[in-house]
């Protein structure tokens, strides 16, 4: 196992009814690293997104996180004998995820999260949608909005620090000269960089991202490279990315995980993962030992 | 601007026209056949004849082929015409017209209903005042509180509530009870009041959490049936159909508005009229509401409110974003209901009898089409749509001449329903999203820009 890892997940099943979505599945991710999953269609891996992030209670195994250094996980075992989700202490805190239910996973073990088919608020402007990701933070500012109803000075000024904090974010990716603008209006590049920056905005140790580039033209995937690459140097948070897009994974991601009708095939880095014939093969859909006899005939 | 080619001129072609003429008549003769072509009536043998009437059926078929060629030929050339002759700058012009009437609305209105009793006492005198500040004032002031309550739940939060009326039931029957066992005044149980109907509404909330569009309608349209039922049968407590009279009516911080030497009159010495406390009524009434909607206007820009219109948007994203979904929704509940139970509990006051009539389905309908013309989450547009439909009521209650063209017998306010309902279909095709349709941004970096209607969400649960 992988000492210094942010996230752990260890033989998770999520069943669906008699389908199989995910079979005993284990595999970590190492802080301040990005990670990659990927996969053909259908391989579950937003099923292994929604179990993390607590959209889905897994079946079967265990989801931990870890805030701490390396030696924290030796209370992972005495956590998940206990009945509580998490261990908070001076030496920072372990949650088991599985035992969250969605909006903990961000608010408490602070998980964030993009979706595949691009969730912003719509009719909401930039800014907004990004002050809504700081809703935790300021509703504690607002003194749970009584001290906003009564307009005291203590709101105001987490108000304005929060909205710096979103220009911040939008003069990163590019977006400032639209901040009034509502979310809908953006082009749908920019809508994927908001949503990122809106996860940012949540102050996650742990980034979640469901296809970043799908649909993105190619000048529009170098900009997404090069904001997530920022976001791992930059910041402290580290990134667990699901991504089609080949491009994508080998040019940024320091470690990828395969997954294949629910089972995980190969896990390495991402030259290890080039070559590994289980992975050419599921991506080609054929068996392992017809893999040179096809790929000699598509000419790769 | 480049003059129109010929080939784009607007032409009007005669035959589609009579064609859709033909139709249209075909379609109200075979509507109308039943409806107005034929009468039972009883005779002096008290046997029921059937009469037909051709000549209304032939006038109203007329009418329609009439009114269909109108659009047709007259109507849709001139919009094309109109279209066609764009002057340029012209919206930016209207755009910015707009806005200077936006600007100016909102302080000219205030100060209007500050002085609605002061000009209507000079109008009318003093003798039809208590008509004009009651059945209009007060009245449109109930209703506008009303709809800026049910603005929070169905309008800000996208939860679409058929049962509202059920927070103003639990507001006025707390009102009524507690003042007539207990004696305790009005200022102090309107808020025991309201947090009576808030603590119902949070009630509401819970077993509806997991309910998303029609399914939450259904329920909560039961649940305001449920407490109707419960105020009917519960004879003992609530008097059931008889209701809860001689409610003790508010007073002048203890002052009563009575004839007596201890009265308002006496004691500031005035001659004794109803007219004062009606003002008094009018001023409370319109206190609350200003109060409903500075509440409503702080919440929207704090993280509450924000969470409210971002649930409306998209519940999921919240729930990403570390929201709890749970009380962001029995917050609003819990708001909406307050303001409902605020207006109950004036309305009981004003009343001085309340009996579960009042508090029927109808009323729930009434204050959610508001919310729906006004345009949801808009407080301009709720508070013009409460004038419209509350007033208009009124008013066609005023118009002795329809008497006069329709006979004796009219009774024009049996026809709010059906303009209820023309009202809703005409804004449905003018205005799908509601008189006032875009939004005003909770916060803005450089300049507040509205949100087009077309970006908005309107909830899906």
């Amino acid at each position: 196992m992988i000492p210094d890892a942010i996230l752990r997940v260890e033989h998770l099943t999520m069943r669906f009814g008699g389908l199989v979505a995910v079979h005993d599945l284990s595999f970590a991710a190492r802080r301040g690293e990005i990670t990659a999953l990927i996969g053909p269609n259908g391989a579950g891996k937003t099923t292994v997104f929604n179990c993390i992030t607590g959209f889905y209670k897994p079946t079967e195994g265990r989801i931990a996180l870890n805030r701490g250094g390396p030696s924290l996980w030796n209370e992972l075992d005495a956590l998940t004998a206990s009945s509580v989700r998490s261990r908070k202490g001076p030496g920072g805190s372990l949650y088991l995820l599985e035992r969250m239910s969605d909006y903990l996973v961000t608010m408490d073990a602070r998980v964030a999260r993009t979706f595949q088919n691009i969730r912003l608020f719509r009719g909401m402007t930039v800014l907004e949608n990004l002050l809504v990701a700081q809703h935790n933070k300021l509703m504690i500012a607002s003194g749970f909005t009584l001290f906003g109803i009564l307009g005291l000075p203590v709101y105001a000024r987490a108000e304005s620090a929060a909205i710096e904090r979103a220009a911040a974010w939008l003069e990163k990716i590019g977006l400032i000269d639209r901040a009034d603008d509502p979310a809908g209006d953006l082009p749908y590049g920019a809508q994927r960089r908001l949503e990122i920056a809106r996860a940012m905005c949540t102050d996650p140790v742990l980034l979640c991202l469901d296809e970043p580039a799908a649909g993105l033209n190619p000048r529009e995937s170098t900009e997404l490279n090069e904001l997530l690459l920022s976001i791992r140097d930059e910041t402290d948070t580290s990134v667990l990315l699901i991504e089609h897009d080949m491009s994508v994974v080998m040019q940024i991601s320091d470690h990828v995980v395969v997954l294949d009708y629910g089972v995980k095939i190969s896990d390495g880095s991402r030259e290890d993962v080039r070559n590994d014939p289980k992975v050419i093969a599921a991506y080609l859909g054929v068996e392992e030992d017809e893999v040179e006899a096809v790929a000699s005939e598509v000419g790769l | 601007m480049t003059a129109p080619s010929p080939a784009s001129e607007p032409r009007t072609d005669v035959a589609r026209a009579l064609k859709h003429a033909a139709i249209a008549g075909l379609v109200s003769f075979g509507m109308l056949l039943p409806l107005i072509g034929f009468r039972t009536i009883q005779d002096m043998r008290n046997e029921l004849v059937l009469e037909t009437r051709p000549l209304l059926l032939a006038s109203f078929v007329l009418l329609t082929i009439a009114g269909s060629l109108l659009v047709s030929l007259v109507l849709v050339p001139w919009k094309q015409r109109r279209a066609a002759a764009h002057i340029p700058g012209e919206s930016v012009r209207r755009a910015h017209w707009r806005a200077h009437v936006a600007k100016w609305l909102v302080p000219f209105a205030l100060g209007f209903v500050v002085l609605y009793p002061v000009i209507v006492l000079l109008g009318t005198g003093f003798g039809g005042a208590v008509k004009w500040i009651d059945n209009f004032g007060i009245q449109i002031l109930i209703y506008v509180m009303l709809g800026w309550g049910l603005n929070i739940v169905v309008g800000l939060a996208g939860l679409l509530d058929l049962g509202y009326v059920a927070f103003y039931a639990v507001g006025a029957y707390s009102y009524a009870l507690l003042a007539k066992e207990f004696g305790l005044s009005f200022w102090i149980l309107l808020p025991l009041a309201g947090t009576l109907s808030a603590f119902w509404g949070i009630l509401l909330g819970f077993p509806v959490l997991r309910l998303r569009g029609d399914y939450l309608a259904i329920v909560t349209l039961a649940f305001g049936e449920i407490i109707r039922l419960i105020l009917i049968n519960w004879v003992d407590f609530t008097g059931g159909y008889a209701g809860v009279s001689g409610i003790p009516r508010p007073t002048f911080f203890g002052i009563p508005f009575n004839a007596n030497d201890d009265g308002f009159a006496a004691v500031f010495g005035l001659e004794f009229t109803p007219l004062y406390r009606t003002i008094f009524l009018y001023y409370v009434i319109l206190g609350l509401a200003l109060l409903t909607a500075f509440v409503t206007v702080r919440l929207r820009r704090l993280p509450v409110g924000r969470a409210w219109e971002a649930l409306r948007e998209d519940e999921i994203a919240c729930r990403s974003l570390g929201l709890n979904t749970t009380n962001t929704k029995l917050t609003a509940f819990a708001m909406g209901a307050m303001f409902g139970g605020f207006a109950g509990s004036f309305f009981a006051a004003r009343q001085g009898f309340i009996s579960p009539e009042s508090f029927t389905f109808m009323e729930s309908a009434i204050i959610l089409a508001i919310v729906v013309l006004g345009g949801m989450g808009s407080m301009i547009g709720v508070a013009i749509a409460a004038v419209a439909m509350i007033g208009g009521t009124e008013i066609m209650r005023e118009l002795e001449f329809l008497k006069l063209i329709f006979g004796q017998d009219f009774e024009p306010t049996q026809y709010r329903m059906l303009l209820f309902g023309l009202a809703m279909v005409l804004i449905m095709i003018w205005k799908p999203r509601g008189l006032i349709s875009t939004r005003e941004p909770s916060a803005f970096l450089k300049e507040r820009k509205t949100v087009a209607a077309t970006f908005v969400e309107e909830g899906r649960g």
